[in-house]
């Protein structure tokens, strides 16, 4: 552990250049959907759907905690691809590391966290901006989902480093963005109950991380905890993180011990 | 344009204040497979302390391969390696803690500033932030870059770049020092720069393992040095020892008109020890080249001109590792 926190500057030296970029998108994101999705297209729908969504919610709260879960996705997929891609090929970072008493596992667990990190700045930024929406119901709630929203970024931090890792030029991220990422974008229970969908695709949908973190989210946003039920969700994305993680280190392993 | 100015700064404290008894890197039988390709194909190498030490050989010679195991980054296929005594494939994490490794290609992150490049590597060596602070002062100074510290390391020029990587790999102040061809692409004023940084370490006692395929570098800096050619070693010793088993000391050429050179080659066989016909000129391999070229003359042959010179390690390399050029 000490191996990973020698990284640390190096981490936060690489935030300090960029964060004031990503603090504006991170907090005027949330807001935009919010107004457009929540407060627009809510006030839209309320009317008929309201007696349609789980537990009687009105479509803002509804869709909040869900776009926290697809955002944090989407930003963890993002900081597991290029900035992967191009410690490994292109400035080649991760083996000006190795040629230190640094390992391949203390390096990918130093990025892994970077992304949490990443990851937990986000969802606390975007949870702030549901609180001031009234959609989170309680503080322990709010942390509750910051929490949640890091395992979910981890569960698609982790597989994802392990596919960049593998990949001999950056055109393969092209399908994972445009196949992988945008459905589960969409179809994420996110912005409607999946059981609207067409069954085949439904049972996609509830293999994808995302939906269990949508589902999570959403309990512990709204104060619905159902212990069973989400238990289930929590148990789901552990596996994909550890998993995930096993299979990152067999994929950095190969790739770093010999070379690019 | 930098100075060379033998004022500008002292050598940084600490290096080359190796414990090690034994020699510094040694290996038998070392080999390195990727797949089916057999990159090093059993060597032996052992490098003493204070020794400064080369690879040469044509590209594919299998020298990376080599230094990437030396480097403890790449597992040993077959053999018997020892860095520092220890060996690497239990004890990476300590010997890389004792290597300062200057790659072939620039691995600086252009993102972070030429001075902070120095301060966030020291600490992945556990080294204090004030500890990096200190080292990357003097380490700037030494590579003479204290003007650029706080600049961005994309502006840097090439040659400022290779010292600002040669800073990096010192800030451990290590034991051994690894550099891999460390100045490939530079102008001939910035190599002379690296050379003379390079000789100022060799001085105070640094370990220094290079790879090269500059014939001129490897005699500045090597004390001895191995010939690679296909993953084995094909020659071993100093320059001069190499120089006078595998060459004469010196070389006398010729130029003819285009075509001629083959016949020519006939009539001169016997003036020289060894003679070489390239298409543009004969090489006569011969102790005495004045000599040679007198009898040439004497011959009633009319070269367009001659050259005398002293062998170098260049005509040893060829000789051994061929003319064929190798991509």
């Amino acid at each position: 552990m000490e191996l990973v926190l020698r990284q640390f500057d190096y981490w936060a030296t690489t935030y300090r250049r960029t964060w004031r970029g990503s603090v504006v998108s991170t907090f005027v994101m949330p807001l935009f959907y919010l107004l457009g999705m929540g407060v627009g297209l809510g006030s839209f729908v309320d009317d008929q759907s309201r007696s349609e969504l789980p537990g009687g919610v009105t479509y803002l709260e509804f869709i909040g905690p869900g776009l926290l879960a697809t955002m944090v996705m989407m930003t963890a997929v993002f900081e597991s691809t290029y900035p992967v891609f191009s410690n490994i090929k292109w400035t080649k970072v991760y083996e000006s590391m190795l040629a230190t008493p640094l390992g391949v596992v203390h390096v990918l667990n130093g990025h892994l966290l970077y992304v949490a990190f990443r990851a937990a700045t986000m969802s606390a930024v975007f949870v702030a901006v549901l609180a001031l929406f009234g959609v989170v119901d309680s503080v322990v709630g709010g942390v509750a989902a910051v929490l949640v929203a890091i395992a979910v970024g981890m569960a698609y931090a982790a597989p994802v480093f392990a596919y960049s890792a593998k990949l001999k030029s950056d055109s393969g991220f092209a399908p994972l963005f445009r196949l992988g990422l945008l459905p589960m974008f969409l179809f994420s229970g996110a912005f409607f109950p999946i059981e609207n969908l067409p069954d085949g695709i439904e049972w996609l949908a509830y293999l994808m991380p995302v939906w269990h973190g949508v589902e999570l989210c959403r309990a512990v946003t709204l104060g619905m905890v159902d212990w069973n039920a989400d238990i289930g969700h929590g148990g789901y994305l552990i596996t994909w993180i550890i998993v995930g993680w096993g299979l990152a280190r067999w994929s950095f392993g190969n790739r770093l011990a010999e070379g690019t | 344009m930098q100075e060379i100015s033998e004022t500008v700064s002292d050598e940084p404290i600490g290096i080359g204040d190796s414990d090690v008894d034994g020699p510094m890197i040694s290996a038998t039988g070392l080999r390195k497979a990727y797949g089916e390709f057999e990159a090093v194909r059993g060597i032996d190498v052992r490098v003493d302390r204070g020794e400064s030490f080369g690879f040469l050989g044509p590209n594919g010679a299998g020298k990376s391969s080599t230094m990437r195991m030396i480097g403890a980054v790449s597992p040993v296929t077959d053999g018997e390696l020892r860095i520092l005594g220890l060996d690497p494939a239990a004890h990476g994490s300590q010997i890389r803690a004792r290597l300062g490794v200057c790659p072939q290609l620039d691995t600086l992150d252009m993102e972070i500033t030429v001075r902070e490049n120095l301060t966030v590597y020291g600490r992945y060596f556990g080294l204090s932030r004030g500890e990096c602070a200190e080292r990357a002062d003097e380490l700037l100074s030494f590579v003479q870059l204290t003007d650029k510290a706080k600049g961005s390391v994309e502006k840097l020029s090439g040659g400022m770049k290779r010292r600002l990587s040669i800073a990096r790999s010192l800030i451990n102040s290590p034991d051994i020092l690894l550099l891999d061809e460390p100045t490939t692409g530079l102008d001939p004023q910035a190599r002379h720069l690296v050379w003379e940084r390079l000789f100022r370490l060799k001085q105070r006692g640094v370990t220094l393992v290079l790879t090269t395929h500059y014939m001129d570098e490897a005699e500045q800096l090597c004390d001895r040095l191995v010939v690679m050619d296909k993953g084995l070693i094909v020659a071993e010793g100093s320059p001069t020892d190499l120089i006078r088993a595998h060459s004469t000391r010196e070389v006398t050429e010729l130029r003819f008109g285009v075509g001629e050179h083959e016949d020519v080659a006939d009539q001169v066989k016997d003036l020289a020890d060894r003679v070489e016909v390239l298409p543009d000129r004969l090489l006569l391999y011969t102790d005495d080249g004045e000599a040679a070229a007198v009898a040439v003359h004497e011959r009633g042959l009319e070269p367009i001109s001659v050259l005398v010179r002293r062998s170098t390690l260049e005509d040893v390399f060829l000789r051994l590792t061929g003319r064929t050029l190798i991509d």
